[in-house]
């Protein structure tokens, strides 16, 4: 009993890989070869799916877009939330338990709601087809999360670390920037991988606020999987090529997940 | 900690203030806008009152897509929250195999949703995908384009693929805080297994599995690209969910007004019952 323990997870992981197999699978494969029969493994092994992708400007742009507003996303939710979260673990202000919570029901909108919206509003301001709407589109739900994991954190770190820096005559931004940041690192990583992760996964937003010149990857697989057809092989290909970015970030932040899936309280 | 009263606080969270308020409210003013008023094109609209409110929480159209999407979650609660817990429980706590395992997890959480979708597309196709033509292979009658159970198996056993690791990461992230003298206490008093997962692992995973709990009502209750990338909402109407129909209504339709009420009636429901989700967990723990 104690030692099929191993057997639970490895089962999970066949089950988990199955899938991205399959598509990777696919993606090797020639289109006669897809349509024609049922084979497990390609039988006539070919890479022009992925020579098409890499040498066709409109699809591999997608892919410069994607990574292009995820970054900025990135970059901007975390930037603006390490002084709110710093203060939300450390102030007592007016309002502050109301303000933690209103951040967090953005977490709770269905981006379904706010499409619309979200597509005029960016017209309005005429941000619209650019990578500037959608990573600003993306802070609604990523800030709050930012805010949220960074505050876990920072709550971790004593408060007696701040008071000594204090007395020791340290001016606070200097403090904040050239000690307390260094302290939470982990934190940043952390909050950092999960705005990422869900900037890079989220497509109903930046499929309606981008149309030709921002088009996210995704998009662009949704686009040709309905005007030509049958083209299995490619969209697989393109399928396999998305799995690469999470692949690499997960791989940097690996011996954080568990931990900052704990401290962050996410 | 204790926190010092200091209105400084405003100064620091005020960037994130703006940015979230740019972001939540003006998109919030506009679809309550368009839930009172009536428009027939070129910027010209009346008021209308509630009748849009009434017309959504009246049409049976909307109550069969409410009732499609609690069942739903329903069953991926079910299903995820205990399966994550179990292997979360199985996993192993040191050694070179938990990056592995963790990394290999956490992989399908990093996929773009409509490539979760196409991939299960890919999978499922009855003819050609390794899911649908084993199936039919055994003899099963399997075709999620033309079968409503089908469909319904497909969607949800997509979900699980996509999700449980969220489930496993949260219960394996709290399950390594546990001090290891806690065990050994446990095994001064003779307690194994059941007891120890009782009496020691539960009451400490109260906090993540809250989490995971709610993360996973939240998410479920807002499933939209995997599902309409992998059925379209069908087949007919059979897992057409709360977001899908909505996008129907306001993008497929243009029906302005109705769309914006139901976004809002959706919204306030995905509110209230994480809220209610929130306070019962957070009361149950002070106990």
């Amino acid at each position: 009993m104690k030692r099929a323990i191993w057997l639970v997870p490895t089962v999970y992981i066949v089950f988990l890989m199955l899938p991205i197999y399959w598509l990777i699978n696919m993606s090797l494969k020639t289109t006669n070869e897809i349509l024609g029969s049922f084979t497990l493994w390609p039988r006539h092994l070919t890479f022009d799916n992925y020579i098409k992708i890499f040498t066709d400007q409109t699809w591999y742009q997608g892919y410069i877009n994607s990574i292009t507003y995820v970054g900025m996303n990135t970059a901007l939710s975390v930037l603006v939330a390490l002084p709110a979260a710093y203060a939300f673990s450390r102030y007592r202000f007016i309002g502050d338990k109301h303000l933690f919570f209103w951040l967090l029901t953005n977490r709770m909108a269905p981006p379904a709601v706010f499409a619309l919206a979200f597509f005029q509003l960016y017209s309005e301001v005429g941000l619209f087809d650019t990578p500037y709407a959608v990573a600003l589109s993306h802070t609604l739900f990523n800030v709050p999360l930012a805010v949220w994991i960074l505050e876990g954190f920072m709550s971790g770190v004593p408060k007696e670390l701040d008071e000594t820096a204090y007395v020791d005559g340290y001016p606070f931004w200097r403090f904040f920037i050239r000690i307390f940041l260094p302290t939470i690192a982990a934190g940043i990583g952390v909050a950092a991988f999960f705005c990422f992760m869900f900037s890079w996964v989220e497509l109903l937003l930046a499929k309606t606020l981008t149309s030709v010149a921002a088009k996210p990857i995704a998009a662009t697989m949704t686009r040709t999987a309905s005007t030509s057809g049958y083209e299995l092989g490619l969209l697989a290909a393109a399928g396999t090529l998305t799995l690469i970015p999470g692949a690499v970030v997960i791989y940097f932040v690996r011996n954080y997940i568990a931990k900052g899936f704990a401290l962050g309280r996410v | 900690m204790s926190k010092t009263v200091n209105q400084k606080g405003w100064f620091f969270v005020m960037p994130v203030v703006l940015l979230v308020a740019f972001n939540a409210i003006i998109p919030l003013m506009t679809v309550v806008n368009f839930s009172v008023q009536e428009t027939f094109g070129d910027n010209v609209f009346t008021w209308v009152g509630v009748r849009w409110f009434e017309e959504v929480l009246h049409s049976e159209r909307f109550h069969a897509a409410l009732l499609r999407q609690i069942a739903f979650t329903a069953i991926i609660l079910v299903i995820q929250i205990p399966l994550g817990l179990a292997i979360a429980l199985c996993m192993p706590r040191r050694g070179p195999w938990v990056s592995v395992c963790l990394v290999l997890m956490a992989l399908p959480l990093l996929i773009p949703w409509n490539v979760v979708g196409a991939m299960w597309n890919i999978l499922a196709l009855p003819d050609i995908g390794l899911l649908g033509h084993s199936l039919n292979a055994l003899g099963i009658e399997y075709n999620y384009t033309r079968q409503p159970i089908s469909a319904w198996a497909t969607v949800v056993l997509m979900d699980v693929w996509h999700w449980t690791s969220l489930v496993v990461l949260l219960c394996y992230a709290g399950l390594v805080s546990i001090p290891d003298a806690y065990y050994q206490a446990a095994k001064v008093d003779g307690a194994r297994g059941w007891a120890v997962f009782r009496y020691i692992q539960l009451p400490k995973l109260k906090h993540v599995l809250t989490i995971a709990i709610l993360l996973r009502f939240m998410d479920s209750f807002m499933i939209y690209t995997e599902a309409v990338v992998l059925t379209g909402g069908g087949p007919g109407t059979a897992t057409t969910f709360l977001s899908i129909d909505l996008v129907k209504v306001a993008l497929g339709q243009f029906d302005l007004g109705p769309a914006a009420a139901m976004s809002i009636i959706y919204f306030l429901i995905v509110l209230v019952l994480s809220w209610l989700f929130y306070t019962l967990m957070m009361r149950n723990e002070e106990k």
